[in-house]
């Protein structure tokens, strides 16, 4: 049986939070999305406050402790990501994106992502696309077209049926196209930053 | 194996007490570290390049030729000469004139440069920082070696029968050493010309060091310099002694919460551990410089950063007198006893002299 890797990043903050909260749905649906299709998945997730301050010292010295290291290598090898953050302030949360500027350029390059956020209002939900998308899109990630946005209503015991429903619904229906994207593309390691990618020769003649 | 220091020139206050050097203290300081380099028996003494504020050495060769006529032995270097914004036509003339003032006491680093806007200060831009730094230094490879030049190049005004003076002494080019943190076509390029590669690893941990000095080593003998392990590498480190482990790193750790880089960042603990920074004893300071070897082979020269984030002068000289009187001498028979015979010392103009004397 071929096999898939996917790594889950979240960026709540709280215990328990409604983003982590989303982020194991997103998994979970394509962890199943993908083994029906007969692969065998290991989901990894990442709790990016776990590592806040590694992520701060990355920002101020320009490299990652040895921890880090391994998440930010795990995401790098991954074979789909499920990006998952809060809006806060109408926009993704600053601790996700200083995780995103401290990747390498191009190490997300032709990875399939789903993302995801969850807000205090549904007002937000438009913050996906014009904050997370673009992001990506800079990092050339093959984002899927449903971006999976969460707000009070989708999660309240109270919410009408309608709502919770539909946000079911929009997993699935990310899930499934995440799980596409993954399950076409055959496995490649990552780019290694070390590597020489010129001759000298061609170095010298300015190409 | 050479031993020495290498010095940034930042002018920065000392957090223990707010007191910041005048550039004249610090100019007249760098001196005494290089004068002081000599008298404990250290073998390299090697200044920054900069051109904006908080740092003083502009003018390398203006500081190294004064050294030069202050010191009988000390081999003068740099770490780094901007190759990418320099005009490679005066690095060329002003280090052969340092040559022969130093009696061939001279060699010297090629570095980028990390400073965007001092890129346009000299006419450059930081986006051809590679392209710069390969055809600057394949112009001043010329120049040194061919007595006429007729060049033509992308980033430079053609030269046309282009004599640079003076020529190097006894027709040897000073050894070039290139430094790079992880740009792979820095080590490919000294690897290419036989060049030295430095590795700066001050502010990043080791495995970039590996990865690096593995490149350079396994390019100089696919350009048929000699084996992997002969090529020539030289390391940065720093390091903070006292008598007692901890007194030096309660002194240490102010200058180190607040230096410039790597500040208000990770803890002192955690950078110890992640980089060759070492804080403690002249024993551990011994143990770590040793278990640098282990990741990048027998190499040739170690250069310590002894004088940044604004520690006092008296301080940094009592931490060259123990480097001088109680780790150097232990690395010394260490490391030679380790070394096998077919890894050459690091280049000297007496041995390419005499190298050219036997070729010829």
């Amino acid at each position: 049986m071929t096999s898939r890797t996917l790594a889950v990043v979240t960026a709540g903050l709280r215990q328990p939070s409604s983003t982590r909260l989303l982020a194991d749905r997103l998994s979970a649906a394509t962890v199943d999305e993908l083994s029906s299709r007969g692969f065998t998945v290991s989901s990894t997730v990442v709790e990016l406050r776990d590592y806040a301050h590694d992520i701060t010292n990355h920002l101020l010295t320009g490299f990652s402790s040895p921890p880090l290291r391994s998440v930010v290598d795990g995401v790098v090898a991954a074979d789909g990501l499920i990006m998952v953050t809060p809006i806060f302030t109408a926009s993704i949360s600053g601790l996700f994106k200083s995780f995103a500027d401290m990747l390498d350029d191009g190490t997300l390059a032709g990875k399939p992502v789903l993302i995801a956020a969850t807000g205090g209002t549904a007002r937000h939900s438009l913050a996906l696309d014009h904050a997370m998308r673009p992001l990506m899109s800079y990092m050339r990630a093959v984002t899927i077209p449903t971006g999976v946005y969460a707000a009070p209503e989708d999660w309240s015991a109270s919410a009408p049926e309608s709502s919770s429903a539909a946000l079911s619904a929009r997993i699935r229906r990310a899930a499934a196209e995440l799980a596409e994207e993954v399950a076409r593309r055959e496995t490649k390691p990552p780019a290694d930053p070390f590597e020489l990618t010129t001759t000298f020769e061609d170095l010298l003649r300015g190409e | 194996m050479q031993f020495g220091i290498f010095t940034v020139g930042d002018v920065t206050p000392d957090p223990t007490n707010g007191r910041v050097p005048s550039e004249a203290e610090r100019i007249q300081a760098m001196v005494t570290l290089a004068l002081k380099a000599e008298e404990v028996g250290l073998d390299v003494f090697a200044t920054g390049e900069h051109h904006n504020p908080p740092f003083v050495p502009s003018s390398p060769t203006t500081m190294l030729g004064y050294i030069a006529a202050r010191t009988e032995r000390l081999l003068l270097s740099t770490a780094t000469t901007l190759i990418t914004t320099n005009d490679p036509v005066k690095i060329a003339e002003d280090y052969a004139m340092l040559q022969h003032l130093a009696a061939g006491r001279v060699d010297l680093m090629m570095g980028r440069g990390n400073t965007g806007p001092v890129y346009p200060w000299f006419g450059q831009d930081i986006r051809n920082g590679i392209a710069l730094a390969v055809e600057n230094y394949a112009l001043l490879h010329r120049l040194w070696r061919e007595d006429v030049v007729d060049w033509k190049g992308r980033l430079r005004t053609p030269l046309e029968s282009f004599t640079s003076t003076p020529r190097p002494l006894d027709g040897i080019p000073p050894f070039v050493w290139h430094g790079s943190i992880r740009s792979p076509e820095i080590a490919e390029q000294a690897a290419y010309y036989g060049d030295g590669y430095f590795a700066n690893h001050i502010f990043w941990p080791k495995e970039h060091t590996q990865r690096m000095v593995g490149l350079y080593r396994q390019r100089f003998e696919h350009y048929g310099h000699g084996s992997a392990d002969q090529a020539i590498v030289g390391l940065g480190g720093q390091v903070f002694m006292r008598e007692k482990s901890q007194a030096a790193v309660d002194e240490f750790r102010p200058y180190f919460d607040n230096a410039p880089v790597y500040g208000h960042g990770p803890s002192l603990e955690e950078f110890t551990s992640q980089t060759p920074l070492t804080v403690g004893s002249p024993q551990q300071v011994i143990d770590r410089t040793l278990s640098f070897r282990d990741y990048v082979g027998d190499y040739q020269r170690q250069l310590f950063l002894v004088d940044h984030a604004g520690l006092p002068l008296k301080v940094v000289l009592e931490q060259m007198d123990m480097l001088g009187e109680q780790v150097v001498p232990v690395l010394r028979r260490e490391f030679a006893a380790l070394k096998p015979a077919h890894v050459p010392e690091a280049p000297t103009h007496e041995s390419l002299k005499r190298a050219a004397t036997v070729g010829s």
